[in-house]
């Protein structure tokens, strides 16, 4: 591929789309801003005429949607203008979120290999558990968030071991389901091969099972740590708005301080994007590194 | 030593060996042979209630830490209407109908951006990386426009359901392969119809594929919106506000209720696609 096929063919577009939305969601802004507006004037006494309302819907204090420019003044002065340390500062919010994410992730990663290896070996724990890992992923997990963290709570745990549990739930799931599916993926060709090697089981595991499910590996990696993230997000709504982005969240929606919610909403959103990408790199770094052709 | 505590572990060694002795042997009767590939399961999950309740009793865990699971059956038994109207407000009015129009939506956006590949090559991206973000935090916004009520959450399944669909409608209309089109258009098919008769049957796996996850998110989406504000009834209200009453076995009854709704409506996905999707390899059989 040459560059102005991937200008063409992957920026053009995505830039022109990102572009729309920008355009629709400037005259929602205005659509949405507009009434709060007028019910001032009305108030007032006054007669104000559109071309009036339009600049001041941009502007508003508490407005029902923000305008992109207080999201992103507000993004600046919550990261740049204030001290990590302090509570206002979004790193630090965003910190402590990332911290419990990364921990769930992490346990909920080890326990998901294990047990997936434990499927793979043993066919009575597959019978047995495999159908209830799949039938737990249609209940909706996140209801127990809040109970977890307040029984927690009142055994003396707290701050980010409840959270990371949540995020280790949550994350646990997609890796058993995607290593099982993995270590199973070679064929019985191979495995015959290592037989005729005469191989034993911790060395076929080593060197057939476990670089076959790299791929698999990593693609359930980047589901479960979008998901751990929501699972940290979530287990910080019910402990009443401590830290976190969870709890900016919330106690936005408290206050009405809808550019806060926003804020975090991005804030969630680049830390969702940063955390994927980086599971990315290093899943195409491994996968270069075992020889497959980019 | 604690008689509960004994039985816990005599159980489970028990129900071990019938396990491992019942997935060793091969039942020449086809029928016998499928109950015992559930009886298995059903045993394991029968002997992890068994555990949790002898556990319970055994070390006398107080109600407000982890209730038994007798003293959570008890309790929705005896409450049956409050969680029926739960059930109602959460499940039928604001899954369903997110559900519905999320996916319906996707779905179409998807079909309409099929003769565009510009629109394609721009939405996908976008919808992949949205598909990954944490989607649950526009909840407390969409209560902000929509109000209290059921609506707002409707606004967050939808907005949850949508990209999903999209994605995998639009990878899905790109499944079948250029024979099979090439053949459409030796019969001088028209758009529509090759759309009708060879791509969506062709994308039908993908589409269920994505009506799948969207009935696991539908129900987490409901449930966490009725966190940042709802009337005075719903699943997401009642587990928060009976948590913070410490009662704690209406919250696993609540939870029981919402896994036995979450679980029924993906399988009733899974029962329509095998019946939409019956050319498919994997419905086919072919049993590994």
């Amino acid at each position: 591929m040459e560059k102005p096929g991937i200008w063409k063919d992957k920026i053009l577009p995505v830039l022109t789309v990102i572009l729309a939305i920008l355009v629709i969601w400037h005259v929602f802004v205005v659509i949405l801003n507009a009434p709060f507006e007028r019910d001032q004037a009305a108030r007032a006494g006054t007669v104000i005429t559109f071309s009036e309302i339009v600049p001041k819907t941009f502007v508003q204090e508490r407005p029902v949607l923000p305008a992109p420019h207080q999201i992103v003044a507000e993004l600046w002065d919550t990261t740049f203008n204030k001290a990590i340390t302090s509570k206002r500062s979004l790193v630090y919010h965003a910190w402590v979120t990332l911290s419990a994410t990364l921990l769930g992730f992490v346990i909920g990663t080890a326990l998901g290999i294990l047990l997936a290896i434990g499927i793979v070996h043993n066919r009575a724990i597959d019978r047995s558990l495999m159908p209830w890992v799949i039938a737990s992923q249609t209940i909706p997990i996140i209801a127990i968030a809040p109970m977890v963290i307040v029984v927690l709570n009142s055994i003396g745990i707290s701050g980010l071991l409840p959270k990371a549990l949540i995020s280790t739930y949550l994350s646990f799931f997609p890796v058993v389901v995607g290593m099982v599916k993995g270590l199973r993926s070679p064929d019985t060709l191979y495995l015959d091969l290592m037989h005729t090697y005469n191989a034993s089981q911790s060395q076929t595991f080593w060197k057939l099972r476990w670089p076959a499910s790299m791929p698999f590996l990593f693609t359930s990696l980047k589901v479960a740590i979008a998901i751990s993230l929501v699972g940290a997000i979530v287990g910080e709504l019910p402990t009443g708005a401590v830290a976190g982005l969870g709890a900016r969240l919330l106690s936005g929606s408290y206050y009405g301080q809808t550019t806060q919610i926003w804020a975090a909403l991005f804030m969630a959103a680049a830390l969702a994007a940063v955390l994927v990408s980086i599971v990315g790199v290093a899943h195409s770094m491994v996968l270069k590194r075992m020889g497959v052709k980019p | 030593m604690n008689g509960y505590l004994v039985f816990a572990v005599v159980f489970w060694i028990a129900s071990w060996f019938v396990n491992e002795w019942l997935v060793r042997q091969k039942f020449a009767n086809a029928a016998v042979d499928r109950a015992a590939r559930l009886v298995v399961p059903l045993l394991f999950g029968v002997t992890l209630l068994v555990i949790w309740e002898c556990v319970v009793r055994g070390f006398q865990i107080p109600q407000i830490l982890l209730p038994a699971p007798s003293a959570i059956w008890a309790k929705l038994i005896s409450s049956i209407p409050t969680l029926a109207a739960d059930f109602r407000q959460t499940f039928l009015k604001a899954v369903i109908t997110g559900f519905v129009l999320g996916s319906g939506l996707g779905f179409v956006v998807a079909v309409l951006i099929d003769r565009s590949p510009f629109l394609q090559k721009g939405l996908l991206p976008i919808g992949n990386f949205v598909s990954a973000l944490p989607i649950v935090g526009v909840a407390p916004i969409m209560v902000m426009w929509f109000g209290f009520d059921w609506q707002s959450k409707v606004a967050v399944v939808v907005i949850m359901t949508f990209f999903p669909m999209l994605v995998n409608t639009v990878q899905g209309l790109a499944a079948a392969s250029h024979m099979e089109r090439d053949l459409m258009r030796t019969y001088a098919a028209s758009w529509w119809q090759t759309l009708v008769k060879l791509r969506l049957p062709a994308a039908a796996p993908f589409i269920f594929n994505a009506l799948k996850i969207n009935s696991t998110l539908a129900l987490i989406g409901a449930i966490v919106a009725e966190f940042f504000g709802t009337p005075i009834v719903g699943m997401g209200f009642r587990i928060s506000t009976e948590v913070g009453r410490a009662n704690i076995d209406m919250v696993w009854a609540e939870i029981a209720v919402a896994a036995l709704a979450g679980s029924a409506f993906y399988g009733a996905v899974a029962l329509v696609e095998r019946a939409v999707t019956f050319w498919h390899p994997s419905v086919r059989g072919g049993r590994a």
